[in-house]
C-alpha cells in the first residue's frame, strides 16, 4: 500500500502524516505529480485560505493533476472545500470535481469559525463502517459546503451541512480525523482498507 | 450540536512537567507525552502546554516535544509560553502544534497578531490574557502576572479579535489557584461581546463550577489543570455531570 499526502502550502500536513502512523502507515508527503499519480491512496490535507492555496496548486499543475486522478482521493477540511466548485472566501474558483458551492456560515450560526467538537450524522459511506451515528468529530472552519445527493455525513451549526461527501473515487470530510480521538482514527483506517 | 471543551493544561519546564501528576498506572509522571495521551483516552477534548522554560535552547527543545505529543495524542493540542515572532510559531507549527497562544508578545506589539493570522491562519492564533480585578475593573497583566497595565481585559480583547485572534484563553489571577470558582463576570463580557470563543480559566475546584462558566458566562471552553492533575475532578465525572445539567459535551466512554 502506498499512501501519499498532497503537500502544499497548508498547514496539518504533519498532523495527518502522524495520524497514519498511529495506525500503522507510512505515508509520503509529496507534490510531485508522479508520485502522486502512482499512489495507491491519495490525502488532500488542509488548513489555510482558499485562494492562496488554489493559486499553489496552481503554480504546479496540481489542480490539473487531482481531478484526473482514478485511485481514491480523501479531501480533508480545506482540502474538501477545494475539490468544490466555487467558495465564498475570496471569491475563488475551485477543482469543480463536487459541484457544490462553499459558504461562509453566518453570524446566526454561532461563532465563526467553528470551533470544537460536533456530531455526524446520516453516515452512509463505507469511510463510515463501524462508526455510532452521532459520533463526535473535531472541526475548525469558517465556511461549509452545502447538502447536496453528494451529503454522506451531515453536522448542524445553526443550519445542516455537508460533513462529508463522496462520487466516484473522491471522498472528502469537513472535519480533521486526523485530530478526532479514535472516531477520526476509525475514518482513516477506513479509507486506507475499505475504500478501493 | 457544537460541545462545550474540558481542556486540561500542562505547565512544561526543560521539555518535562512541572508538577506531578496523581494518575493510576502512569508510567513517568513528569513526560508531558504519556500524561497528554491518558487525558486524550479520559475524554479531554483539547490540551495546552504552557511552556515556562526560561533559556535559549528553550525553543529546540520544545519543537521536539511538541513532535513527540503531535505523534502521540489524537486530539488537538496549543503550545504557548515566550512565543514573540512568526519564526517561533513556525517552528511550533511545522513541529505538529495545532494552535499557538501568544501573551505579553502580543500586547507589546499588536501587530503581531495581524501576521500570525495573515501567515498561518486566526484558527491557530489563541491571544492569552491574564487578567485581574482591581477599584472596580478587570485590567490586563503582563509577564505571567507581574506587570500590571491600565488596559481593561475587553478593550484589548476586542483588538487583538480585529486583529486576527481566532480565540481568546482568559486567566482570572483573583481566581486562580483558589478553587473557589470561574471568573463569571469578565468570562460573560468577553464571550458575549466578542465573536470568538472564549476559554474560561483559572478558580476551577467543583464540578458545578463549570456547569456555572458554561450556563452562565456562556463560555465555550474551559481549562483547569491542578484539580485534574490531583485527581480532584476526573474528566469522565465532569462530562457526566454537565450532560446531567443539560450541557452539550462530547461523550467518550
Amino acid at each position: 500500500m502506498n499512501t501519499v499526502i498532497i503537500k502544499y502550502n497548508a498547514g496539518n500536513t504533519q498532523s495527518v502524516l502522524y495520524a497514519l502512523e498511529r495506525i500503522g502507515v507510512s505515508a509520503v508527503v509529496t507534490d510531485e505529480p508522479e508520485q502522486i499519480r502512482g499512489a495507491d491512496k491519495v490525502i488532500f490535507p488542509g488548513v489555510g485560505e482558499a485562494s492562496t492555496a488554489m493559486q499553489y496548486l496552481r503554480e504546479r499543475g496540481l489542480d490539473r493533476l487531482i481531478p484526473s486522478l482514478r485511485q481514491p482521493v480523501l479531501g480533508v477540511c480545506l482540502g474538501m472545500q477545494l475539490l468544490c466548485r466555487h467558495s465564498e472566501e475570496n471569491d475563488t474558483h475551485c477543482l469543480g470535481i463536487f459541484d457544490l458551492g462553499v459558504r461562509r456560515f453566518p453570524a446566526s450560526s454561532g461563532k465563526v469559525p467553528q470551533i470544537g467538537w460536533n456530531m455526524i450524522y446520516d453516515l452512509s459511506s463505507p469511510l463510515f463502517e463501524g462508526i455510532a451515528e452521532r459520533s463526535y468529530v473535531y472541526g475548525v472552519h469558517s465556511y461549509y459546503v452545502e447538502k447536496s445527493p453528494f451529503s454522506i455525513a451531515t453536522t448542524d451549526y445553526g443550519l445542516s451541512y455537508s460533513a462529508a461527501i463522496s462520487r466516484d473515487n473522491f471522498y472528502a470530510v469537513q472535519f480533521h480525523p486526523e485530530k478526532s480521538a479514535d472516531v477520526g482514527q476509525r475514518i482513516l483506517e477506513n479509507f486506507i482498507l475499505k475504500i478501493n | 450540536m457544537l460541545t462545550k471543551r474540558i481542556i486540561p493544561c500542562l505547565d512544561i519546564r526543560d521539555g518535562r512537567t512541572v508538577k506531578g501528576i496523581n494518575f493510576e498506572n502512569i508510567r513517568d509522571a513528569g513526560d508531558p507525552v504519556e500524561q497528554g495521551r491518558l487525558y486524550a483516552e479520559q475524554g479531554a477534548d483539547e490540551l495546552v502546554f504552557l511552556d515556562i522554560t526560561a533559556t535559549n535552547e528553550r525553543r529546540k527543545t520544545m519543537a521536539d516535544l511538541v513532535t513527540r505529543i503531535a505523534r502521540q495524542v489524537n486530539i488537538p493540542f496549543t503550545v504557548g509560553g515566550g512565543i514573540s515572532s512568526a519564526a517561533d510559531v513556525s517552528v511550533l507549527l511545522a513541529a505538529g502544534a495545532d494552535k499557538i497562544s501568544v501573551n505579553t508578545a502580543a500586547f507589546r506589539d499588536p501587530q503581531l497578531l495581524n501576521t500570525l493570522s495573515r501567515e498561518f491562519g486566526s484558527q491557530c492564533v489563541v491571544l492569552a490574557i491574564d487578567t485581574k480585578y482591581e477599584a472596580g475593573a478587570w485590567y490586563v497583566y503582563l509577564n505571567g502576572g507581574r506587570v500590571k497595565t491600565d488596559r481593561p481585559a475587553f478593550d484589548w480583547a476586542r483588538e487583538a479579535v480585529d486583529r486576527g485572534a481566532g480565540e481568546i484563553l482568559l486567566t482570572a489571577m483573583n481566581n486562580d489557584g483558589t478553587e473557589a470558582g470561574f471568573a463569571l463576570d469578565v468570562t460573560r463580557q468577553l464571550s458575549e461581546g466578542l465573536p470568538v470563543p472564549v476559554i474560561a480559566s483559572g478558580g476551577a475546584g467543583t464540578l458545578d463550577h463549570f456547569t456555572e462558566v458554561f450556563e452562565d458566562a456562556h463560555a465555550d471552553a474551559a481549562l483547569a489543570a491542578s484539580i485534574f492533575h490531583f485527581g480532584k475532578i476526573s474528566i469522565p465525572a465532569l462530562k457526566a455531570h454537565l450532560a446531567a445539567g443539560g450541557i452539550p459535551v462530547r461523550h467518550t466512554v
